[in-house]
């Protein structure tokens, strides 16, 4: 029995693991819902309500006993179903929030913190679901727990439905209202997208696309921690070699999830999807994407030079990672939230990082505008018009982006929202307070871009 | 691949008497066979990596793990114990 491993080698990995926090984020079952249409809110809830509870029975002591088996720790294990539009099409809004409460008990029953696909695909026009369902967010997100919503308002292919963009402002900012007791939380569980992935296993924005099969596991994986330490590391090399160290961590990371991503494959029975090689931040010290960026030379997050470092790190992740698993989808790149990353809580509290910053950063990395406060009275048109703003950047740049705004309910700029656990807490951001509202009150539809007609 | 039973176990800390012992112990207690030892003390600081096979042991690596762990912290040293395949995934094609 040949060991061909050297002993650096294995202490580089330990140390991954034991010092820099390298970890699975999320296993993520994608379950097909489709089948679940049923005559009623409540018979169709309790159709999907059985499903996920079988489907998924083995998702949580298969994750437990491989976080246990090979060491590596083993976040979050989640649910993404099909866009709830489309399989309780017909169904008035009262009747969606009854299913978004069989949801939330599905995801109860099998032991998972989040559940997504309270969804919508609306990027050229709403069906009839599409307007119960987007009606019926703001009292699902406020009645429920764990479920996760996410609404498509572009693609590269159709442009904007910018009546969904108005409309989004609103839920926006309603859901917060249903939710100011808690700094307006619900926000945080609502993703507007543009070239929304349909494999994605991260929430809020994981859904189960209608492309998907029966079931699947996706992979997210982490290690913001491990190559902020690389960079540390050489503090002389130029960009050139820094960005091949990146590369070559960023393929041992996603070779841990490749394992991990098979071995649950195998033990659940169910055919393995993809890996998505996000640098995904927690507010735990050290697992911050800041740390990078500011490791690469940069004072603070948000100083001019952030957006090239971004680009970068974010092309060298995915060069990586592409060379170790054989199927990379979901988002791939490298997450800005705010409230998630210490970093960026800090920056925005120095001053250092703005919204306007945050946006030249989101054309160069996944996944957006995410988990940002911003003042409670901000008006809907303006959110829209951020709304409108990010999905212009990713139908022009043919990427996926996304808005997670959380306008906290009596707060202003400078004070603090508190959601807790993987949430994390921010300051609450300026916004720019000149009104977009003619332009947003215009609706209507953004045509594609010339570039989408690549046939 | 997760058929294997070989598992690597890494111990750090300063150097004292009886690390070795105390740990090949527990592995022979519980039935574990230690197929390479790779140990180097530099400047008073000890570093061993140990290859270990696991198809007769009495426990599952989680509980060799807890084991391993808790005389890790009796004896002041820290260690880890982890599936062969992980540093494999990660390190070799």
């Amino acid at each position: 029995m040949p060991f061909n491993l050297s002993k650096d080698e294995i202490l580089e990995t330990v140390r991954m693991v034991q010092a820099e926090n390298l970890d699975i984020r999320t296993i993520t079952m994608g379950i097909n819902i489709q089948d679940c249409r049923g005559s009623s809110g409540q018979d169709t809830g309790r159709k999907i309500f059985d499903k996920i509870a079988f489907q998924a029975r083995d998702l949580v002591r298969v994750g437990e006993h491989i976080e246990k088996e090979y060491g590596i720790p083993i976040i979050n294990k989640r649910i993404s179903v099909t866009p709830v539009a489309m399989v309780a099409d017909g169904l008035s809004a009262a009747e969606m929030v009854i299913v978004a409460r069989y949801l939330d008990r599905a995801a109860a029953e099998v032991g998972v913190n989040f559940l997504g696909g309270f969804s919508a695909l609306v990027h050229k026009g709403y069906t009839r679901g599409d307007m119960a369902l987007i009606e019926a967010i703001p009292e699902s997100l406020a009645g429920t727990e764990r479920v996760c919503s996410s609404v498509n308002v572009a693609t590269t292919k159709a442009g904007i439905n910018m009546d969904a963009v108005y409309d989004m402002g609103l839920v926006i900012k309603k859901t917060a209202a249903l939710t100011a007791d808690r700094d307006g939380v619900g926000c945080a569980k609502l993703v507007v997208f543009s070239n929304a992935a349909e494999d994605n296993p991260f929430m809020a924005g994981a859904f189960h696309g209608p492309g998907e099969p029966e079931c699947t596991i996706n992979i997210g994986i982490s290690g913001p921690g491990v190559v902020a330490n690389v960079v540390k590391s050489n503090p002389d090399g130029d960009l050139g070699e820094l960005a091949h160290i990146i590369k070559n961590t960023a393929f041992k990371i996603t070779r841990t999830g490749e394992l991990v991503g098979r071995a649950a494959s195998k033990k659940l029975g169910v055919p393995f999807g993809i890996i998505d090689l996000s640098l995904a931040p927690t507010p735990a010290i050290g697992d911050s994407v800041a740390d990078i960026l500011e490791a690469m030379g940069l004072q603070m997050v948000g100083a001019h030079g952030t957006t090239a470092a971004l680009a970068m790190l974010n092309d060298a992740v995915k060069k990586g990672g592409a060379m170790a698993s054989s199927y990379v989808g979901g988002l791939s790149g490298a997450f800005i939230p705010v409230s998630e990353d210490a970093g960026m809580i800090n920056a925005v509290h120095k001053g250092a990082l703005t919204l306007e910053k945050l946006e030249a950063m989101t054309c160069v990395c996944s996944v957006g505008l995410d988990m940002i406060a911003i003042p409670g009275d901000t008006p809907a048109e303006i959110i829209s018009g951020i709304i409108a703003d990010e999905a212009a950047i990713g139908m022009i740049n043919r990427k996926t982006t996304a808005v997670r705004l959380i306008p906290a309910p009596g707060k202003a700029e400078g004070d603090w929202v508190e959601f807790g656990g993987l949430l994390g807490r921010a300051p609450v951001m300026r916004v720019n307070p000149q009104s977009p509202a003619l332009f947003i009150n215009r609706k209507g539809r953004i045509p594609a871009p010339i570039h989408s007609l690549n046939n | 691949m997760e058929e294997g039973t070989r598992v690597i176990i890494t111990v750090l800390g300063y150097d004292r008497i009886g690390i070795i012992y105390n740990i090949s112990k527990i592995l022979a207690e519980t039935s574990v066979n230690i197929l390479d030892i790779n140990q180097t003390i530099l400047q008073g600081f000890f570093t061993m990596v140990m290859v270990v096979d696991m198809a007769r042991a009495t426990v599952d690596v989680a509980e060799l793990r807890r084991l391993l762990a808790g005389k890790g912290r009796e004896m002041g040293m820290e260690i880890t114990t982890q599936h062969e395949d992980i540093f494999n995934f990660m390190h070799r094609i």
